[in-house]
């Protein structure tokens, strides 16, 4: 039984704004892979980015991290650590150097009064003992590797020089710059051409295969977890609804809003003009969280009686978990 | 069954001068439409499909004639008369705007916050001569009832709606003045997928209820196979290939179809292994590549494609091409399920 | 704040602010800023204060007299030698400097006048209507005397009754000349980017002259340009003219910007679209989305108005006497040697520094609460 090298269990974090609360990450279990990508979907509010930065600690004002476990295993072995136990210095070593970030927007993630050159060797002598001249050079390896075209003309250049799909293949290249053993690519190709998305899905299945990286994918879009996820967890107002394989989830789904989901989507192989069937309703207003099963109010399946007035209960181990009473945890 | 043709769009061209130095003197152009041909037919949804830079937005926005083009015709049908939209003043196309309204891409920005639903759907109609208010208050109900929000809603301002229910209040004041055509701007783009399936059934009844005909410009293939009868797919300023949706799905004829159908993610595990990946950049509308633009992607290429700009011509009928293969490339494409 | 949760909202609390204007919204992002809030209430007492002037004062601010020369502030004493509330202050004497040979004019504690509530004093008009009613006044007074609460000036005039009427200058130039800056800089702004090309290049290079010149020569030589045999009224309006014939550009780039960036907004195609005139569109889609940043810059360029014109009456250029402004009373405090027999003359800084304090905290809450977004 291989040992998961990044294991979440009850992670909740809430924003404790001025007109109240939001909890928006609400009790989530995630196990992460070497080798293996996991895919966190869901829609707007679900809180999928809000997991991803509340594993890596860097979740904005007002939002606090509440309670939760995130065991990690470290490269020099030992025992896992929780992260959420770790002071900010010992942070800022796993940050960068064992879990990279790839985030959506690239224009707004670099600064653009420094090269890109200047900014991965700064990642890198950041945490990595180097000197210019060295982190220079592995900076323009790691370009290579991510794909850029003429990597030491490049490095020079200036973000606003790049175009979407280079930037995103730069900061990919940051991400990768200490050597991390799991990567969190938040919605990476979201702002991307489908054509340059084919592109850097490809790359990122490239190096999960030759590194034997860890991915967690967070993004809306099926097709993309259809492609690139071996696990796939839902979520829904907070919530993984359900976590399973990704050829379990998509060949026979269990919870209902995962049901819905995958019929109301748009695909390529549709017949042309035909009606989609959709989910009743819309995503409720953080401050007006449905009593009980959060999903109840739009679900096609609901157990009257039941759904309304009890939150369902988790069932199943941590990776084939289910949270709906039709699987179990009635009274 | 549509029949006559509403719009013929032809060889229609926007160039947006790029100015430089302290004089802004013009030192090149962006073709963002460069020969742009295509006709739509009454009652019938025209996809335009294409990635950044291929200029479909400027086309939409060219024959609403937000832009003056550069060149070309855009030729509408209307009441028994045709008009080139091209060539008209400001003035004089002010009465053909309630024939021809759109459809915005972000929910957002495309209503005034400063003003209620009511008064936003009721606007065109208060432009356009309906003065009477109560008149104006009935007919918004009807148009609200007919995008499924509830009247109750007249006085609330667009902050308290959803992104969904902002697009409906934008297709209502689209419908308000009974346009003939609706050209929509990536209307789904930026709604949540569940959502999009709503607005999507949405559009198709609204058009089989009024008769309405639809030019859509999307970049996700997906969304596009659900709503048009014919899909146009462009590519730095022109149209590359252009058919009926289910002949272009199942069988393109032009290698970047191909590349773009093979590239939309399908939400069936294990499809990736067959995805064309195409190498390169998308080439940029200020300086296109010489002779055909996709050539330097393209795998079938070959000298005359580095030479010869290709030409748009039928290779079956109702499928349009601009390949110099076109004939003898089998290019694969998406089944329907 | 933590651990707040927040009841579901009641349907008539969630359907208010559906109907909420974007004016109340603001208005309700705005009241969460304390500091906003208590200078705004600042700001209105300031105000108040400048309508009811010569209600407030004690004496005439313009009356001379020798004898009162540089009296020390004088409190108010509240009670009476038996215990009973009666306020009053200490009368004044004349004693002959032995030195000198001059008479010198003290404060007598063994003579008690007493203070009238709503009495008679100097009259004024207000509104129009002729009055004498003061807020305190003397029962009757001998020549010379009166409430001195924050001391004399050199000519015997009680500088607090001074202090209240400057306060109504200095606070209402601001006002005409911000009135002034507002309307050449929307006007010139709006025009700057409608009409763009040549006419926005003209503007804009004008503004930038205009922003680079130094502004106290500038001012020394416009000031200097008024015949001197003005009146204190027309002098008063030509000054307020100068200033904001000068402050008018940041208002006009603030406009400007901010029409530029809303000409590209959607909702203004959609309006063109549904064949909109240019005149709706600019007056009904556009400008009522910068008012909420008009009024913030205004509320930012007041206190520019009113260190300017403070500025110029200190410095000799603006105002004279016998006008009564905030500038024209810290002239008194110019020299050490006069502040060091009456320091009590620095007085008058302390209102500039509080309102203009008091309009940087309302700008900035002003322009938070509309734009929470930058």
């Amino acid at each position: 039984m291989v040992e998961p090298i990044l294991s979440v269990r009850g992670l909740t974090t809430h924003f404790f704004g001025v007109e109240g609360v939001t909890r928006a990450v609400d009790g989530v279990d995630l196990d992460v892979f070497e080798g293996r990508t996991l895919g966190i979907v869901g829609e707007s509010g679900c809180g999928k980015s809000v997991t991803a930065r509340s594993i890596l600690r860097i979740v904005d004002r007002p939002g606090r991290i509440v309670s939760g476990q995130t065991m990690f295993r470290r490269a020099e072995g030992g025992p896992a650590i929780d992260l959420l136990q770790l002071s900010e210095a010992e942070m800022r070593q796993v940050r960068g150097r064992e879990i990279g970030l790839v985030f959506q927007e690239p224009m707004a993630s670099f600064s653009q009064h420094y090269t890109i050159g200047n900014q991965i060797s700064e990642a890198v002598r950041l945490h990595m003992k180097l000197d210019k001249r060295a982190a220079h050079d592995r900076a323009i390896e790691l370009l290579d590797m991510v794909g850029v075209p003429q990597p030491s003309r490049r490095v020079d250049e200036y973000p606003f020089q790049l175009s979407g799909g280079l930037r995103q293949r730069v900061m990919i290249a940051m991400a990768l710059a200490c050597d991390p053993r799991v990567v969190i690519a938040d919605e990476p190709t979201t702002a991307l051409d489908v054509t340059t998305q084919a592109q850097i899905l490809d790359l990122l299945r490239d190096l999960q295969e030759k590194r034997g990286l860890a991915i967690i994918l967070i993004t809306h879009d099926m097709g993309v977890i259809a492609e690139m996820a071996h696990d796939v967890a839902v979520m829904y107002l907070g919530r993984a609804v359900e976590t399973g394989t990704v050829k379990d989830m998509f060949a026979a789904p269990r919870h209902p809003y995962t049901r819905a989901l995958l019929r109301s989507i748009p695909t390529v192989l549709a017949k042309p003009r035909t009606r989609l069937p959709t989910i009743a309703g819309s995503i409720p207003h953080p401050f007006d969280r449905p009593k009980g099963c959060p999903y109840h109010p739009r679900c096609a399946e609901i157990i009257t009686g039941t759904c309304e007035a009890q939150e369902p209960p988790v069932t199943g181990a941590v990776g084939a978990q289910v949270r709906c009473f039709l699987h179990g945890g009635r009274a | 069954m549509p029949d006559s043709i509403i719009l013929d769009v032809q060889d229609l061209k926007m160039h947006f001068p790029i100015r430089r130095g302290l004089l802004r003197r013009v030192v090149g152009a962006v073709r963002a439409a460069d020969g742009v041909s295509f006709s739509i037919r009454r009652g019938e949804t025209l996809a335009l499909v294409g990635e950044s830079g291929c200029g479909k937005t400027t086309v939409s926005r060219c024959i609403l004639r937000a832009y003056t083009p550069t060149a070309g015709a855009i030729n509408f049908h209307i009441g028994g008369r045709t008009v080139d939209l091209a060539k008209l003043e400001r003035g004089e196309l002010r009465p053909l705007r309630r024939h021809m309204q759109m459809v915005f891409q972000d929910p957002y920005s495309s209503l005034n916050p400063r003003m209620v639903v009511g008064e936003i759907i009721g606007e065109p109609l208060r432009i356009n001569g309906m003065t009477d208010p109560a008149e104006r208050r009935k007919r918004v109900t009807e148009l609200m009832e007919l995008v499924q929000l509830p009247a109750a809603y007249y006085n609330r301002f667009p902050h308290a709606f959803s992104g969904g229910q902002r697009q409906r209040i934008g297709i209502a004041r689209a419908l308000a003045l009974n346009p003939d055509l609706i050209v929509a701007d990536e209307p789904v783009s930026a709604l949540d997928v569940s959502v999009q399936a709503q607005i999507l059934n949405l559009m198709l009844d609204l058009q089989d209820r009024l008769g309405l005909t639809y030019l859509f410009v999307a970049h996700d293939l997906s969304v596009v196979k659900h709503v048009s009868d014919r899909v146009a797919v462009m590519y730095v300023g022109r149209i590359v290939e252009l058919a009926e949706t289910e002949a272009l799905f199942a069988r393109p004829r032009h290698p970047y179809t191909e590349a773009l159908l093979s590239a939309a993610p399908v939400p069936t595990p294990g499809m990736a292994s067959t995805r064309i990946v195409l190498e390169r950049e998308i080439a940029d509308p200020a300086n296109p590549p010489p002779g055909c633009a996709f050539h330097p992607r393209c795998r079938y290429a070959t000298e005359a494609c580095r030479v010869d700009t290709p030409v748009p011509r039928e290779v079956t009928p109702g499928h349009m091409v601009a390949c110099h293969h076109a004939d003898t490339l089998e290019l694969r494409g998406v089944g329907t399920e | 704040m933590f651990g707040m949760f927040r009841r579901k909202p009641a349907v008539n609390e969630a359907e208010r602010h559906a109907t909420a204007t974007q004016l109340q919204l603001t208005w309700w992002r705005f009241r969460r800023h304390k500091l906003a809030m208590v200078s705004l209430v600042v700001v209105a007492l300031f105000y108040l204060i400048a309508i009811g002037a010569d209600f407030l004062a004690t004496t005439d601010p313009h009356a001379t007299d020798a004898r009162t020369s540089y009296i020390a502030p004088q409190g108010i004493h509240w009670f009476d030698d038996d215990g009973s509330l009666r306020p009053h202050v200490y009368g004044i004497k004349g004693v002959r400097d032995l030195k000198t040979f001059k008479v010198v004019y003290t404060i007598d504690p063994s003579r008690k006048v007493y203070i009238e509530f709503f009495g008679r004093g100097y009259s004024y008009s207000f509104l129009g209507m002729e009055t004498d009613r003061h807020l305190m006044v003397l029962k009757d007074p001998q020549r010379g005397e009166g409430i001195y609460l924050l001391g004399t000036d050199l000519l015997g005039r009680d500088l607090f009754s001074r202090l209240v009427v400057a306060t109504r200058v200095s606070l209402t130039i601001g006002l005409i000349g911000v009135s002034l800056s507002l309307f050449l800089g929307v006007l010139l702004g709006g025009v700057s980017a409608v009409y763009g090309g040549i006419v926005d290049t003209v503007i804009q290079r004008a503004i930038e002259v205009i922003r680079s010149m130094p502004t106290i020569p500038l001012w020394l030589g416009l000031a200097a340009a008024l015949p001197n045999d003005w009146s204190v009224m027309q002098v008063y309006f030509a000054i307020t003219i100068i200033i904001s014939l000068l402050a008018w550009t940041d208002l006009a780039r603030v406009v400007r910007g901010k029409f530029l960036a809303l000409r590209e907004e959607d909702f203004v195609l959609a309006a063109e679209l549904a064949g909109a005139s240019q005149g709706r569109i600019i007056f009904h889609h556009m400008l009522p989305s910068f008012a909420s940043h008009i009024i913030a810059a205004v509320s930012l360029a007041l206190p520019a108005m009113i260190i300017s014109e403070t500025s110029l009456s200190f410095l000799g250029l603006g105002l004279r006497p016998p006008a009564i402004s905030w500038g024209i009373l810290l002239q008194d405090a110019q020299n050490i040697q006069t502040l060091a027999l009456a320091p009590w003359l620095l007085v008058a800084a302390v209102p500039v520094i509080l309102v203009i304090l008091a309009f940087n905290f309302l700008g900035d809450g002003l322009r938070d609460a509309a734009d929470p977004y930058g």
